[in-house]
């Protein structure tokens, strides 16, 4: 045995580090252990090792947590979240609408009431919408949404305010289960190495500002689509900017509706949405060029009042040509198929907004190539990042928590290590089997609606046209983006 | 390129370092961990050479109780030496170890839901917690923390040290093991006579379960085995065996494309004249007092790494028995426990 010892560094001709280290291990052991357990003993109270780090408490990250902890096969799992921010609680629902809102899909809200934050959320202030009425500005083509005449939600907006307060009062009864440690910042991520080597800790080490070291057997990174946890492990991101900012605003209707249709419609300089919030307001949501959106800003309320009545209702983008073609077409579409299509609808006009809630933040889109690394998962924007223009970006987010939690308590309840790299592959492909088609969809159709060159748009009003005449196709894209 | 060779130099130099106080540490390790076996294991420390190690067990040990004689040993030297060699990879998940690795996907569930039916506490989180388990030729430990991640006590043994220690190594980072599983370098012969001489004083020192997964491929004398097996096990007990079934498909894809072809077991692991059928290892279970519950034929798929369940047990199987009541039987009876396990 020990005449292996001296030997073992001779061998080490070139074979790779990771094997290097491997062979030494057997002989290093035995000092190692003696150690290890010397390391237990002395910090034992200041160096706890958790289950699960979560790092970021926004929608996502907290949701994750609050699964994590109320889920029975991983009770008595020491579960922290990390959140940079003050706790966000909400006594009362404040009487003006917040401009951050987010369209929640029926998967969404199974996975929130799952963690009873969504008993809270509709108690507080949500609105659902039954109809989704998309339409170009260059043909008047439309495509329009609804679940099964309208006796179903469709989805939901509800504020992001209101989403985490819902979720931080709920995390507050789990105590037991999961800690949370608001105003950290973390300030250094240390990695294990894929193999365990003889000289470093096996877990994630993540040391706060403060001074604090933790460690974890799995971090996971919901810290938004600038993460740290992805810049730090080197993750490759696929992104590129669009050149485009959202310009968002409360907007009161110039009177009262029903209020249950959720509205876009495609302009050559990006897409603009009306979300309905209650019976006399509804959440504008104006993508388009950095320097409009600063127009738009410096606009006084009248005149920016009237160029979003204008961008709904204007005809100036249309040719004859088009329209022509267009009416054609959908005469032929419905020769064959009388019954499928419905008749365009207008949106209610706007007569003024809410004080001070116009704001403007550039859009872009990012994909990390990655979701995973050794004892780490990405979830959420820090994964992915999309144009809001298909409402889609919590609905991911959530989608992956569901996915990781269930994942993580199957890997509990067969005894596994919850960092072991076999179920968090199976988390990355189950995900980007669904995100990346998402998000292609949602850049594609970008892509195709930022133009008015005639053919592209005799293209896409053809291809809008004809999708709104298969209930069978619709019901697909449906079903594909309320999971 | 400079970089490399200072590296090396500083593992040199580590290795070096951990030689000159190495005997120590271990002698105050073993001291602590295994205080229970501490005559035992001193006795081993002066005999660190396998071949030696054999020499012991094969004579040191006194004669168990009963008819039967456990005096020869169930370990084959010449497969000891091999897996010497191989247990620093254990923990590889993607090494060679990987079918091993994947095979928990099965196996866990497998042993935890028989044990379910039978003991039907409810531990959220922990569904093991308060079982005793036996895990014999546990090796790295690999199905060792998983049980004992499920709230369990595991007591892993194998006769190779090198495991062993790889094993107590992996294990003593993780807090949440610390108090659930612990190892044992030593034969289950071993341990069965400790466990005959200990009976006297305290009854608790017996397993409610033993597993032998992928092990009985391995062994010399499956009667000692079994007979070892039922007398570490408490009336009711159970008893998991994983392994391959002797058929020609089993030589065909066992050892030729598994060993030879695909490498997804190191060559010369298996020999298939030892190989067993759940038939035959199903007779001499019944015949040492066991019942068998169920057996369940595995299939690997080496395209995806996965194992899955099938009706054919042709290649590996999985089986369940259970250790009946036993007449002779000088212990208290446990008239739930022998009803509860022929429920399942």
């Amino acid at each position: 045995m020990m005449h292996k010892l001296t030997k073992a560094p001779l061998a080490l001709n070139g074979l790779g580090r990771c094997f290097n280290t491997e062979k030494h291990w057997s002989a290093v052991k035995i000092i190692r252990r003696g150690l290890v357990c010397a390391q237990h003993e002395g910090d034992s109270g200041k160096n706890e090792v958790y289950d699960v780090i979560i790092s970021g408490g926004g929608m996502v990250g907290s949701a994750m947590a609050c699964s994590l902890g109320m889920d029975p096969n991983l009770t008595g799992k020491k579960i922290l979240l990390l959140e940079a921010g003050k706790k966000k609680v909400m006594d009362k629902v404040p009487d003006a609408y917040s401009t951050r809102v987010s369209s929640i899909s029926p998967g969404s809200a199974t996975l929130l009431s799952g963690i009873g934050a969504w008993e809270q959320i509709s108690q507080m202030r949500c609105k659902p919408y039954k109809k989704m009425q998309v339409w170009d500005a260059c043909s008047d083509a439309l495509i329009t949404f609804d679940k099964e005449n309208l006796q179903d939600e469709m989805a939901y907006i509800v504020e992001n305010d209101i989403i985490v307060a819902a979720i931080t009062k709920q995390l507050e009864g789990l105590s037991d289960n999961v800690q949370v440690k608001y105003r950290s910042k973390v300030v250094k991520y240390t990695w294990p190495m894929p193999h365990q080597a003889a000289d470093s800790i096996p877990w994630v080490q993540v040391t706060l500002a403060n001074g604090e070291t933790l460690q974890t057997k799995l971090l996971i990174g919901a810290d938004g689509p600038n993460s740290m946890v992805r810049q730090e492990l080197g993750i490759p991101t696929v992104k590129w900017n669009y050149d485009q900012s959202a310009v968002v605003a409360v907007l009161h209707l110039s009177e009262p509706t029903e209020n249950n249709v959720a509205w876009q419609r495609f302009l050559p300089t990006g897409p603009i949405a009306m979300l309905p919030l209650s019976d006399t307001e509804s959440s504008l949501v104006w993508s388009t060029s950095h320097q409009i959106a600063e127009g738009l800003l410096e606009l006084d309320e009248e005149s920016f009042v009237d160029a979003i009545n204008s961008a709904f209702w204007s005809n100036e983008n249309q040719s004859e040509l088009i329209e022509t073609a267009g009416s054609l077409f959908r005469g032929a579409l419905s020769a064959i198929m009388p019954s499928a299509g419905s008749p365009r609808q207008l949106p209610p006009s706007v007569a003024g907004i809410g004080p001070k809630t116009r704001v403007m933040f550039p859009l872009g889109m990012g994909h990390a190539s990655e979701y995973i690394r050794h004892r780490v998962a990405l979830i959420g924007d820090a994964a992915h990042r999309v144009h809001p223009l298909a409402g889609q970006g919590a609905n991911l987010g959530f989608g992956d928590v569901a996915c990781l939690t269930q994942l993580l308590s199957q890997a509990a309840f067969n005894g596994k290590d919850l960092g072991a790299i076999q179920h968090l592959l199976e988390y990355e492909t189950e995900r980007q089997r669904h995100n990346l088609p998402m998000m292609a969809a949602i850049d594609l159709m970008k892509r195709l609606y930022s133009t008015n060159a005639a053919p592209v748009v005799l293209l896409r009003t053809f291809g809008l046209q004809a999708t709104n005449m298969l209930p069978a196709l619709k019901e697909q894209i449906m079903a594909f983006a309320s999971k | 390129m400079y970089s490399n060779k200072f590296s090396r130099l500083m593992l040199g130099l580590c290795c070096r370092k951990s030689s000159a106080v190495c005997g120590v540490v271990r002698s105050g390790f073993s001291w602590t961990t295994v205080c229970q076996q501490r005559t035992l294991w001193l006795q081993r420390n002066d005999f660190l050479e396998m071949e030696k190690h054999t020499v012991l067990r094969q004579t040191g040990l006194a004669k168990p109780p009963g008819a039967r004689s456990v005096s020869q040993t169930t370990v084959d030297p010449s497969e000891l030496r091999r897996f010497q060699s191989l247990a620093s990879k254990w923990w590889d998940e993607q090494g060679e170890f990987a079918a091993l690795h994947a095979m928990n996907d099965l196996r866990v569930p497998f042993i935890r839901d028989n044990l379910l039916n039978v003991h039907r506490a409810r531990h959220p989180g922990k569904p093991l917690a308060g079982l005793r388990i036996l895990d014999v030729g546990c090796g790295g430990g690999l199905l060792t923390e998983p049980l004992g991640r499920l709230g369990a006590t595991v007591l892993g043994i194998d006769p190779v040290e090198n495991s062993i220690g790889t094993a107590q190594l992996h294990s003593s980072y993780d807090p949440d093991l610390r108090d659930q599983v612990s190892y044992q370098a030593c034969t289950l012969e071993e341990l069965s006579a400790e466990e005959e001489g200990g009976e006297q004083e305290q009854g608790a020192a017996q397993f409610d379960a033993v597993v032998a997964s992928e092990v009985v491929e391995h062994l010399a004398d499956l009667e000692t085995f079994a007979f070892c097996c039922s007398n570490v096990l408490k009336p009711g007990g159970s008893l998991f065996i994983t392994t391959i079934n002797k058929t020609n498909l089993s030589y065909a894809l066992g050892i030729i494309v598994a060993e030879q072809i695909l490498r997804i077991v190191p060559n010369g692991t298996h020999d298939w004249e030892k190989f067993i059928s759940p038939e035959e290892l199903e007779r001499l279970l019944e015949s040492n007092g066991f019942s068998v519950q169920s057996v369940q034929g595995m299939l690997y798929n080496p395209l995806s790494g996965a194992w899955s369940w099938t009706n054919s047990t042709a290649i590996n199987y999985a089986l369940h028995a259970v250790r009946l009541k036993d007449a002779a039987e000088d212990s208290s009876p446990h008239p739930e426990d022998h009803a509860a396990a022929a429920h399942s």
